[in-house]
């Protein structure tokens, strides 16, 4: 798959002297989503906003379907949908209205079938002569994305789009982003949700500090970094580790009624058949057994504590 | 050239205009009525003529002007700063538009209000007094000039502006002395000589001057000079909004 966003060699230092995107590179393929994952600060809204244009680049290229996002910026942001993460709306302008507006300000002829189109698909058909500041904020958020489809972009970006948002909407969103996808619709999102991440990309990219710290295919990430951990429940609490289990190195519970193990599951040795005869050995027996697989999350805590020391 | 940008974006504020309908245009006339009755009755009938026109007549240029004037700047500058304070204005700097689409969609519809307020102006000072318009084309011509010109003039005040005090700053403690010292009320010549030699560095002397001469033939400058220093005004600001959008000065971090 070619890539149709190609980011190289991107720095971005605010005139403050911050440093918020340090030489970043990443190429993003036509027809993916891509989940950029990390803490607040780390560079996320900044990719996206040089990449949209709202901001200037210190050094560094991107371009969006082949077109330079500065010497090209027309062809290039006619490909793009943008929903900040602000709620950033007129508010006493129609549903309507909006994002009729959105579509002529993307050099788009009018067509209001296909914003019908749009509006019923975020269930916003039956607000669209209603004011702005009159709906939820959920509707809101919506009444956002709807003005990003509304010019037809090739490549979405969402920043943070279910922050703050229920339960009911956020699965509603991955839908949508489900189906903006099954129609072609280059997706990337930003988030600190990483169940959310885990739900909806086909490659995550992890961002701390204004580095990419790494792009890697979801599945290969869960499987590569996924450690799993064996947890073992005892009949009776035992107060310390025994001293022949030390090389397994078992976290006792407080209450002393579980160890935990943690191993590679990829690896050709995992340990667990010795683990369980030097346990008897030791004379502990066993109540249960379960095994846990870590999740994304873990992954993610990992890297940036890694960074962090 | 994107031209349904523009489009977009003068309907859109265009559509703004006629929901605060009573604020844009009912206010406007009925200060403007106000001010004929003051100046034009009260004052007037202590001043005869001013070159021999009637003081009534003689001052409804200038009112025109001061509305005009006062319409653009303020509508204009509004139109690109609450993009600003509420944050739409990531969709502009985002969408596939130059800085000549965005500018010609806020200032073309700046400008239609205060165009319409200005004629909306004239057909009430009808109902006050007495007035042939000479050079009925050059009338309009003047009257779309200073709507553009000081449309444009908003639009950067506008930018420029980082908080509704500021926005407020520029039409009320520059944009109104020019006015009212630029001969909107009075003619050049009734000034001690000093004045008249001080005043010609108000570039709203010019645009009153010219704009009268249209209606009565009167004019304190030539009227090539209006012309032109209306036109140098316009081109400075377009070099101005130019250099606004290549820096991204105050727009685009």
């Amino acid at each position: 798959m070619a890539a149709i966003v190609s980011v190289s060699n991107l720095s971005k230092t605010y005139d403050g002297g911050f440093e918020a995107l340090k030489s970043v590179s990443l190429e993003i393929e036509e027809g993916e989503i891509l989940a950029l994952l990390g803490p607040n600060g780390a560079g996320k809204t900044t990719l996206i906003s040089v990449i949209c244009g709202i901001s200037t680049a210190t050094s560094g290229h991107v371009a969006v379907g082949g077109h330079d996002v500065v010497d090209a910026y027309r062809d290039a942001r006619r490909l793009i949908g943008l929903v900040p993460q602000e709620i950033n709306l007129e508010p006493f302008e129609t549903v309507m209205n909006t994002v009729r507006f959105s579509r002529g300000l993307f050099g788009k002829p009018r067509n209001d079938a296909h914003l019908e189109e749009v509006l019923r698909r975020l269930s916003l058909w039956d607000k669209r002569d209603t004011q702005i500041k009159s709906l939820s904020g959920g509707m809101k958020r919506r009444v956002l994305i709807a003005k990003a489809l509304s010019h037809e972009p090739r490549v979405l970006f969402l920043d943070e789009p279910t922050a703050g948002v229920d339960v009911e909407l956020r699965r509603d969103m991955w839908n949508t982003v489900a189906d903006l996808k099954s129609h072609g619709v280059t997706i990337i999102l930003t988030t600190h949700y990483i169940e959310e991440a885990e739900a909806m990309a086909d490659r995550i990219g992890i961002i701390a500090r204004g580095e990419i710290r790494l792009v890697r295919e979801k599945a290969d990430l869960m499987r590569e970094l996924g450690k799993k951990r064996l947890v073992i429940e005892l009949n009776a609490p035992t107060a310390a580790v025994p001293a022949a289990l030390e090389p397994y190195d078992l976290a006792r519970s407080a209450d002393g009624c579980e160890l935990t193990y943690t191993y590679d599951s990829r690896k050709e040795r995992t340990g667990i058949t010795r683990l369980l005869t030097d346990l008897s050995a030791a004379g502990l027996q066993l109540k249960d057994i379960r095994t846990e697989q870590s999740s994304l999350e873990d992954i993610f805590v990992g890297l940036v504590h890694e960074d962090a020391s | 050239m994107n031209l349904t940008a523009i489009a977009a974006i003068y309907r859109f504020e265009m559509a703004r205009t006629f929901r605060t309908l009573l604020q844009s245009v009912v206010s406007p006339v009925l200060s403007t009525s106000l001010y004929f009755v003051v100046f034009g009755a009260a004052i007037g009938s202590r001043i005869d003529q001013v070159e021999g026109v009637s003081y009534g007549a003689f001052i409804v240029p200038g009112l025109i002007m001061l509305s005009v004037v006062t319409q653009s700047v303020t509508n204009a500058a509004f139109g690109i700063y609450f993009p600003k304070f509420i944050g739409t204005i990531y969709e502009l700097l985002s969408a596939p538009a130059s800085f000549l689409e965005i500018t010609a969609g806020y200032v073309l519809a700046a400008a239609t209000k205060s165009f319409a307020i200005g004629l909306i102006i004239l057909a009430t000072a009808f109902l006050f007094v007495d007035i042939t318009i000479q050079h009925p084309i050059w009338m309009l011509a003047f009257l779309v000039l200073t709507c553009l010109s000081f449309s444009l003039l908003g639009f950067i005040i506008g930018i420029w502006a980082q908080n509704f005090e500021q926005l407020q700053l520029v039409p009320l403690l520059i944009i109104t002395p020019l006015i009212f010292l630029g001969g909107s009320f009075y003619s050049v010549t009734m000034l001690p000589p000093v004045w008249q030699t001080i005043t010609l560095f108000n570039p709203v002397v010019y645009l009153v001057s010219g704009f009268r001469w249209s209606f009565f033939g009167l004019a304190d400058v030539a009227i090539g000079w209006s012309l032109l220093a209306i036109v140098a005004f316009t081109a400075i600001c377009i070099a101005i909004i130019g250099w606004i959008f290549r820096t991204g000065w105050r727009i685009r971090s």
